[in-house]
Parts: structure tokens; C-alpha cells; sequence
């Protein structure tokens, strides 16, 4: 049944990297997609992606006759775990995850160990949007080559949110957090670096407090860690004290920050999402006065994206999703404030005027920044970095 | 009794033994086969072998990186002081509780108080217990006004690094599970008697209780109580939203390290898992322990003939500790329904300040509640016929239970389900059964089966011998007996029990998660999960249909005795 989209796979894999699919081959996996559910395993603790899930679920039914079931995850590693479970007992034809919303360390987890479909962004017809250069965010998913076996679909870029009715003096820098947490003791947080956004707080002060951010991108060594890392721990030594709770506990996810700002027991939060804040006023769950910051610096941004296990049941209809989800029409939906506020992650260059036209018509709100606004994106530090940085956190600060 | 004796000589009927068998079969291969097969991967993958991720070398290597792992001792002693504190805890405020209580309240009453609390999972009973005792909580804001706080107070009432909290939440949910089986084995013994015997020798009413009936209560609540340890061992949803987070408690260090991206923690979550089925060994060793040191001091205590007026006030309090709690829980349950329809409820405001259905709307509860009430349904069903086979067959075989047998039937609950489910589910893999609905509606099956058998056990043994005999000289064969008598008068506590059952199996979250590779989707699972994004409003809904649905089976298992037996007072009988 799945011998056609084989034979364009290993097609694929003996012409040259980024050769156009032909319609004919598209058109192969479009059939075999048709009446598949596709089995989405993606994090579930927000409520706007789940229900954007929902409504990707009607349009690829009513469009191609591909179902998505959203697998709701408190954590993108279980369908890591699941997948080799599964490797683990034989099973290689029908495995239970289709598609997973996925990148960095997970990412890097699974390809290194044969764990995913690919390469098959290039056969999407709708990859045509994309900037696939090599150095560009949507080839390069922290520092590791994406290599097709991954499909973007969302922007995210690290940021700050606070109750501006309640805080003005915003540290302007990183190092700038201990003096405004020693002037408001206890009124400052991070998610539990175990948690993604827990550890990239700490990845942006790495960046900005490194003496060679350059050293970051190469995978770490214990000499690199050593020395890159030094001025990071003087400087979350000389914050940790002043911290909510004096640094013994932290929240378990951004979400429970963000309900913690909502509750007035820290004054700051932090979201991969600059427009979490202006949806989560919307939705009644923050302040209409909680506004968007990132340092003046620039904050780090990276893209999500979509992957498909070896042993995926429906691969013709996971990637039937994963190129539907970057139609241009699909990325405008996705950006739309009253929606997800993503941004998109397709090259404007390669947009025709209606499709530019229709991102252009997008509403806006006060608490939704600008891209520009945000200052620059800094890159992600190779994957490596941040297992052993939250190691080395867990290590020092756990007792 | 000694009728059948007469009548039933040591020999027992063929088909009893036909029945007694086939019972026993599909208990040991249905139950307790698949447990032992998953303790015997998890096992393997704690000394070092999981072929799967390419670990094929036996050894201690495992265990030396789960000791070398950041906070495990912080987390082993929290893990210790968290469950065995709480267990002790919530016997002793039952105990106060019931020896005060006894006799002002029914046992109806009683399980009409209680059933709310015991009904909704545990994860639901965390979540508003959570936003109750926070300082930006719900007593926080009702203070807050009258103490002129703008911002919540800096004080660490949830997630303290202590275990406070967790400590309190266990005790909330699972004090009314203790009182109901205190309450059940009380109406087995003649209370009121010894009650006014002791009362005449001059001994205050509170003494008669702990030197009289308790000592008669435990050998009948001293497995749910070793139950209730074994839970509050490697308790994982409540421990997240209760407990201290750096480190957290074992059970949940271990499920974090089962779903790190490194596979190769798997091998030291394992070894992590096999410690806490060792600490739950140990803590019943201790509590089995426990019974003799207070068997022999309590004898001396007895002999000693203090009339004890002297403990009212100890009684007084623990009874007030155990009313506190009661009330804590069902306050929880309120704020989760008041959750449910607010739009914006912030700080310090002690009430919400727009309300809005948005989220009974919008929320996908319709699919999880479906999936919930299937899946209750079918192991109730299978679980209730199961149970009433292995009653009647004990009844052919007119031969007592043995207590192995005991031990089979409580297996499921006295092992951490954590030790288990990682392998099982490995397992259910290999022979192609992961991740439909088979699997899940086996594995909730391996729960509810233990907890209807707990709850229709007593009743059965419970019923008049006369009428057996009387359909037996009239002519009756065994099946007639079973389905024209005994289901018949035993239909309320039969309902009963299919209801706790009912319960059991919507609250089931980790075989939910792990036997249904994550697809399908329960309105616990997805309570949990939403849990995670702390969005109070979302949780409320999903917590309060969580509620919703046990309650409802209990009111129908109320109700239709009432409804059939309308004509046939007698056969409403005493039970609840």
C-alpha cells in the first residue's frame, strides 16, 4: 500500500537534496493519505494550540479527507519514549505517533537514533515558501541540520511579560535581573529548568553572559562548558537568593508562571510566544494592562516543527498535514491574534501579493508586539548545550 | 452456617469446583500475570537490561546513577515522610473522627457526606486544594482585604520544600476513604452493646472506642489501610500539583526521568520504580510491625483500667483535624466549580469578577466524557460479573477464602502502579495490543477489580442463611438460587459496589496514559494534562464532569434498588 510513497522516498534520496517533487508524486501520496487519521503528538498544556489542532483537523478532513487526532502530551519526550518503546517491542509498520511537535534536544534524540521518517520537507509542495538555505532558521534546528527530517510550522521567540500597571524599572539586560530582583525580592521566577522555558531563561542570560557566544554553537565540551559557563553561575549565585521563595522552588511550566503573574505572586513571566500575552488577556487570564518585553539585546528565537516517526501508521497523511500546515492561508490563520499569534515561518520573499495581502489584514492588539519590536533573534545554542546546562543546574541547586 | 455444613459435607460440589476454578484462571492470567510480566520488565531494565535502547549489560549501574542523581536523597526522604506521615495522619483523625461520630451520624448519612470526595480524582481534589491554601489563594483573598494585602503574602503554603502541602492534600482525599470502610466494619460489630458496657464500667465514651472496638476494627480495615500507604507512596498527579518541585518526590522524579529525552535514563527510572515498590514492602513490614508493638502495650494499657476521661480532649481534636479536612476537601470541589464559570477572578478579590460558560462551551469535554463513561462502563461490568463469580464459587465450594487469595485480589493495589505499567506496556506492545481501547479497558480492570470486591465482599457474607436454605427445600438448584435469590436481596450492595467501581475507573490516570499511547483521551487524562497549563477555569470544567459522573453512578445505584423494589420493602433492607 505504502510502496509508491517508498519508491518516491528513495527516489528522493539519490537526486539531489532539494529537487522539485513532481506533481504526479504528490498527487501518489495525496490518495494514500485520503480517509488516514493522522495521530498528532503535541503538548497539550495549551488550550489556543489544542483548539488551532481542532481546526486543522476540520480543513484537512473537508480538503484531502485526512483526519488529525491531537495526542495531548504534558511532555514532547513521552512520544519520544513511546516511539522507542514501540522500536523496542518490534514494532516498525504501525506505530501509534504519526506526527510530533517537536525540536531541539527531542529532535536531536530521535535522529541520532534512526527514529525518524525523512528526508520529506522537500516533497512538499508548499516547501516551496520556505527560505531552505543552509544557515536559514528553518534548516537549522539548535545548531543541528534539519536535513528534511523535520517540517517547520511555527515561530517562537523568547520573551518577557509583565503587569506594567504594577512594575516600570524593566531590566534593560540580562546581568540587569539581579539588581531589579535584589530591589524586588521575591517577586522574580523561572520555570524549573527541567521544563523547556525554565531552561531557556537560563540559555538567554548563557548567551548574553558568555565570553565567546560563538562557542556555543559547536557541541559542548567539558572544557568549553567550564569556561563559557563561569560568569552564568556568579551571576545566578548573586540572583537565586533574591528569587521567589529565596530559589527553592519553581513553577513547573510557563503556564503555571503566567497564572502566577495573573495572581500577583511574581511580578515578571516568560513565554516562547510574543503573543501569549495579548491571547491570554483576551481570554480573561492576565491583566489588560500585562504588556511584552525582551532585552535590549535581543532574545532568543528558534521555529517549531513537525516530525515523523519511522514507524508512523499514516506517513502519507502526516505529511498531507505537515504541508497543509504551510499553506500560506494555514501560516495567516496561525498568525492571527485571536487565533495563535504565531508568526510565520515562511520567507515573506517568496509570498505573492494576495498572500502578503492577508497577513497584512491581520488584527492587532495592545499587548501584541511587533517582530521588529522585539529586537534582534539570537540563535539557539547547539542542543548539547542545554542537557548539559540543566544538568549542571539540577547538580548545583538541587539538594 | 452449620447447615451447609450438614448438607455439604467436606466434599465440595463438582460444578463449585468447575466455577471455582474457571474464576481463578482468568484472575490469574487476566490480573495478576500481566502484573507480574510488567514488574519482571521494569525489573530487567533496572539491573541493566533493555535490549530496546541497546542496554544488554547486568549490573548495579542503573541503581549507582539513580543514588548519583541530583536531590534523590531529599527526594527518597520526602517521598518517605509524604506517605508514610499521611497514612498515619489519616488513620488517626478517622479513628477520633468515627469514635466520636459513631452513633450521631448513619452509616447512610455517612456515605452521603463522603461519597463527593471519594468520588472525585485525586488530581481534581489537588488542583482546588492547591488554589484554596495558595498565598494568592481563595482563603488568602478572603483575608486579604481585612489584613490590607495588595500583593499576595511571601509564604510557601503549596510546593513547600517540606512536603506540607502534599501532606495535607493526601490526608483530604484520603480520609473519607478510610472512614468508609471504618463505618462498613463497625456495622459488623455490635457497637452499641459494648458501647453502653463500657460506658457502665465508667470508661468515657472516646476510651471505650480506641480500647474496645478499635482493636476489633483493624484486622478489617488493616488492608485498606496498607492500600491507602501504598498509594501514598507513589502518588505522582498529586505529589506534581501539591508537592515540593526541587526536588520532587520519588515517584515523580521517576516518571519525569521515564520521559527524558535521554532513553538512557530509562535504566535508572526503573531501578527508581523498584524503590519504590521496596519502600512500600517496607513501610507494610512496618506497619505490620507496628500492630504487635501496640498489640503488647496496648494489653498493658488495658489492664491498667484508666477510664481515659482524661483523652476527651485529644479525641476532641483529632475528630475537629478530621472535620477540617472534610470541609477543606469539599471547599476544593466549590472553587473548582466556581472555576469553571469564571472569566476573570484575580487577587485579591474574593470572588470572581465576570463570570462566563465559555469554557462548558468551548472546552472538547463531550469526547473525554464519552470515552470515561465507556470505559466505566465495560470494566464495571466486567469487573462486577467477575467478582460475583468468585463470591458464588467460594459459596459451592463452601470453603472460606484463602488468604493468599487475598493476596491476589489486593496485588493491583499494593504495588506502585509505576513499578509496573512502563513494562506492561512494553508487553501489551509485543503482542500487539497497545493503544486501543482493549488495553485500557484491561488495565482499568486490573484496579476495579480489587475495589468491588472489597466493597461486595462483607454484604455477600452478610446475607441471611434462611433464605438460601428456604430456596434450597423448596427446590432450587444452585443457578436458581444465585439469580432468583441472592442478586435479588443483593442488589443495592451489588449497585453499590459496580459504582465504586465506576469510580475507580475514571479516575485512572497513569494506565490511561501509558496502556492507550496517549490516544485515548479520558476526562482525567485530560484534566491532568490541561492541569499543566494552570488554566483554573479549564480544569475546573474538566474536574467538575469528573465529579460529575461517579457522583451520578452512585445516585443511580441509590436510587434504582428504591425504583425496582418499590413493593418489596424488605428488600431495601439496611444497605445503603
Amino acid at each position: 500500500m505504502r510502496l509508491p510513497i517508498l519508491a518516491s522516498l528513495t527516489l528522493c534520496l539519490s537526486t539531489p537534496a532539494f529537487a522539485a517533487p513532481t506533481l504526479a508524486d504528490w498527487q501518489q501520496t495525496l490518495d494514500a493519505a485520503r480517509g488516514q487519521t493522522v495521530y498528532w503528538n503535541a503538548w497539550g498544556g495549551d488550550q489556543r494550540t489544542n483548539a488551532f489542532i481542532e481546526w486543522v483537523n476540520s480543513q484537512t478532513e473537508q480538503l484531502y479527507g485526512v483526519k488529525v487526532e491531537q495526542v495531548k502530551l504534558t511532555d514532547t519526550a513521552e512520544a519520544v519514549t513511546r516511539v522507542i518503546s514501540e522500536k523496542a517491542a518490534g514494532e516498525t509498520e504501525q506505530g501509534s505517533v504519526d506526527l510530533i511537535w517537536i525540536n531541539g534536544p527531542n529532535f536531536l534524540a530521535m535522529k541520532e537514533q534512526g527514529l525518524l521518517h525523512g528526508p520529506f520537507v522537500a516533497d512538499l509542495p508548499n516547501a516551496k515558501f520556505l527560505d531552505l538555505s543552509a544557515t536559514s532558521p528553518a534548516s537549522v534546528d539548535f545548531t543541528t541540520p534539519v536535513d528534511g527530517m523535520e517540517s517547520p510550522w511555527r515561530l517562537a521567540k523568547f520573551v518577557f511579560s509583565y503587569d506594567s500597571a504594577r512594575v516600570s524599572d524593566l531590566p534593560e539586560t540580562m546581568a540587569g535581573f539581579t539588581d531589579w530582583a535584589a530591589a524586588h525580592p521575591g517577586r522574580l521566577t523561572h520555570p524549573n529548568p527541567a521544563n523547556f522555558i525554565g531552561a531557556t531563561f537560563l540559555k538567554q542570560a548563557l548567551i548574553e553572559l558568555a565570553p565567546d557566544a560563538a562557542a556555543l554553537q559547536l557541541p559542548v565540551t567539558d572544557a568549553s562548558f567550564a569556561t563559557q559557563t563561569a560568569p552564568l553561575w556568579a551571576w545566578y549565585d548573586a540572583l537565586r537568593p533574591n528569587l521567589w521563595r529565596g530559589g527553592e522552588a519553581f513553577p513547573e511550566n510557563e503556564s503555571v508562571q503566567q497564572q502566577m503573574l495573573n495572581d500577583g505572586e511574581v511580578d515578571i513571566a516568560m513565554a516562547f510566544d510574543p503573543a501569549s500575552t495579548a491571547a491570554a488577556i483576551a481570554q480573561g487570564s492576565l491583566p489588560e494592562t500585562a504588556r511584552v518585553f525582551t532585552p535590549k539585546a535581543g532574545s532568543i528565537g528558534n521555529i517549531s516543527f513537525v516530525a515523523i516517526p519511522f514507524n508512523a501508521a499514516h506517513k502519507a497523511g502526516a505529511q498531507v498535514v505537515a504541508n497543509f500546515l504551510l499553506d500560506p492561508a494555514t501560516q495567516a490563520h496561525m498568525q492571527d491574534i485571536t487565533v495563535l499569534g504565531s508568526f510565520s515561518v515562511l520567507d515573506p520573499a517568496k509570498l505573492d501579493v494576495p498572500a502578503q495581502a492577508t497577513f497584512d489584514a491581520l488584527p492587532t492588539a495592545p499587548a501584541l508586539p511587533t517582530l521588529d519590536s522585539l529586537g534582534p533573534t539570537l540563535l539557539e545554542p547547539h542542543a548539547s548545550w542545554m542537557t548539559k546546562l540543566t544538568e549542571a543546574w539540577a547538580k548545583r541547586y538541587t539538594r | 452456617m452449620t447447615w451447609r455444613a450438614q448438607t455439604q459435607p467436606s466434599r465440595p460440589a463438582p460444578h463449585g469446583r468447575i466455577l471455582r476454578r474457571a474464576v481463578l484462571w482468568v484472575v490469574l492470567l487476566g490480573l495478576v500475570l500481566p502484573i507480574l510480566a510488567g514488574s519482571f520488565e521494569t525489573l530487567r531494565a533496572a539491573f541493566g537490561l533493555h535490549p530496546g535502547i541497546g542496554a544488554t549489560r547486568f549490573g548495579l549501574a542503573p541503581w549507582q546513577s539513580l543514588a548519583a542523581l541530583p536531590g534523590f536523597v531529599t527526594a527518597l526522604r520526602l517521598t518517605l515522610f509524604t506517605g508514610i506521615g499521611s497514612a498515619v495522619l489519616a488513620l488517626l483523625l478517622a479513628t477520633g473522627f468515627c469514635a466520636l461520630m459513631h452513633g450521631r451520624v448513619s452509616t447512610r448519612q455517612g456515605d452521603h457526606m463522603l461519597t463527593p470526595i471519594l468520588a472525585v480524582p485525586h488530581a481534581a481534589i489537588a488542583i482546588g486544594l492547591a488554589f484554596l491554601i495558595a498565598p494568592s489563594g481563595w482563603i488568602a483573598r478572603l483575608i486579604a482585604p481585612l489584613a490590607g494585602w495588595t500583593i499576595p503574602p511571601e509564604i510557601a503554603s503549596v510546593n513547600d520544600s517540606y512536603g506540607l502541602a502534599l501532606l495535607l492534600g493526601l490526608i483530604v482525599k484520603e480520609l473519607p476513604f478510610l472512614l468508609l470502610v471504618i463505618l462498613a466494619a463497625l456495622s459488623q460489630l455490635p457497637v452499641n452493646q459494648q458501647l453502653s458496657a463500657g460506658r457502665a464500667l465508667g470508661y468515657g465514651r472516646g476510651i471505650v472506642w480506641i480500647k474496645v472496638i478499635m482493636p476489633q476494627v483493624w484486622p478489617l480495615i488493616r488492608l485498606p489501610v496498607l492500600v491507602v500507604q501504598a498509594y501514598a507512596l507513589s502518588v505522582v498527579d498529586m505529589a506534581v500539583i501539591l508537592g515540593p518541585s526541587n526536588p520532587p518526590t520519588l515517584a515523580v522524579a521517576v516518571t519525569r526521568w521515564f520521559a527524558n529525552p535521554d532513553v538512557q535514563m530509562i535504566l535508572p527510572a526503573s531501578a527508581g520504580a523498584v524503590l519504590i515498590a521496596l519502600l512500600t514492602l517496607a513501610a507494610t513490614l512496618l506497619w505490620l510491625l507496628a500492630e504487635r508493638v501496640v498489640r503488647a502495650i496496648g494489653l498493658w494499657w488495658l489492664r491498667r483500667g484508666g477510664r481515659g476521661l482524661s483523652m476527651q480532649p485529644g479525641l476532641l481534636l483529632t475528630a475537629g483535624l478530621a472535620a477540617a479536612a472534610l470541609a477543606l476537601g469539599l471547599l476544593s470541589l466549590l472553587a473548582l466549580l466556581i472555576w469553571s464559570v469564571t472569566h476573570r477572578w484575580s487577587f485579591p478579590h474574593p470572588l470572581p469578577e465576570s463570570w462566563s460558560w465559555q469554557t462548558w462551551h468551548a472546552a472538547s469535554w463531550a469526547e473525554a466524557a464519552s470515552y470515561s463513561l465507556l470505559l466505566g462502563c465495560t470494566t464495571t461490568l466486567i469487573a462486577t460479573t467477575l467478582a460475583i463469580a468468585w463470591l458464588e464459587a467460594e459459596d459451592r465450594s463452601a470453603s472460606p477464602r484463602a488468604g493468599w487469595a487475598t493476596a491476589l485480589i489486593y496485588l493491583p493495589l499494593l504495588l506502585p502502579q509505576i513499578a509496573f505499567l512502563y513494562g506492561l506496556n512494553l508487553l501489551f506492545l509485543r503482542i500487539g495490543l497497545s493503544g486501543g481501547l482493549v488495553a485500557v479497558i484491561w488495565g482499568h480492570s486490573l484496579f476495579v477489580f480489587p475495589y468491588v470486591m472489597i466493597a461486595l465482599s462483607d454484604p455477600w457474607r452478610a446475607l441471611d442463611p434462611a433464605l438460601i436454605r428456604s430456596a434450597a427445600s423448596l427446590g432450587a438448584g444452585p443457578n436458581r438460587r444465585l439469580f432468583a435469590v441472592k442478586l435479588p436481596v443483593l442488589l443495592a450492595p451489588i449497585l453499590t459496589a459496580a459504582a465504586i467501581g465506576f469510580a475507580v475507573s475514571i479516575a485512572q490516570y497513569l494506565p490511561t496514559l501509558f496502556l492507550g499511547a496517549g490516544r485515548i483521551a479520558t476526562l482525567t487524562t485530560e484534566a491532568v494534562t490541561l492541569s499543566s497549563s494552570a488554566d483554573r477555569r479549564i480544569v475546573g470544567t474538566y474536574a467538575s464532569l469528573q465529579a460529575a459522573l461517579p457522583f451520578a453512578a452512585y445516585a443511580l445505584a441509590l436510587a434504582l434498588p428504591r425504583l425496582i423494589f418499590r413493593n418489596r420493602r424488605a428488600l431495601l433492607g439496611g444497605h445503603a
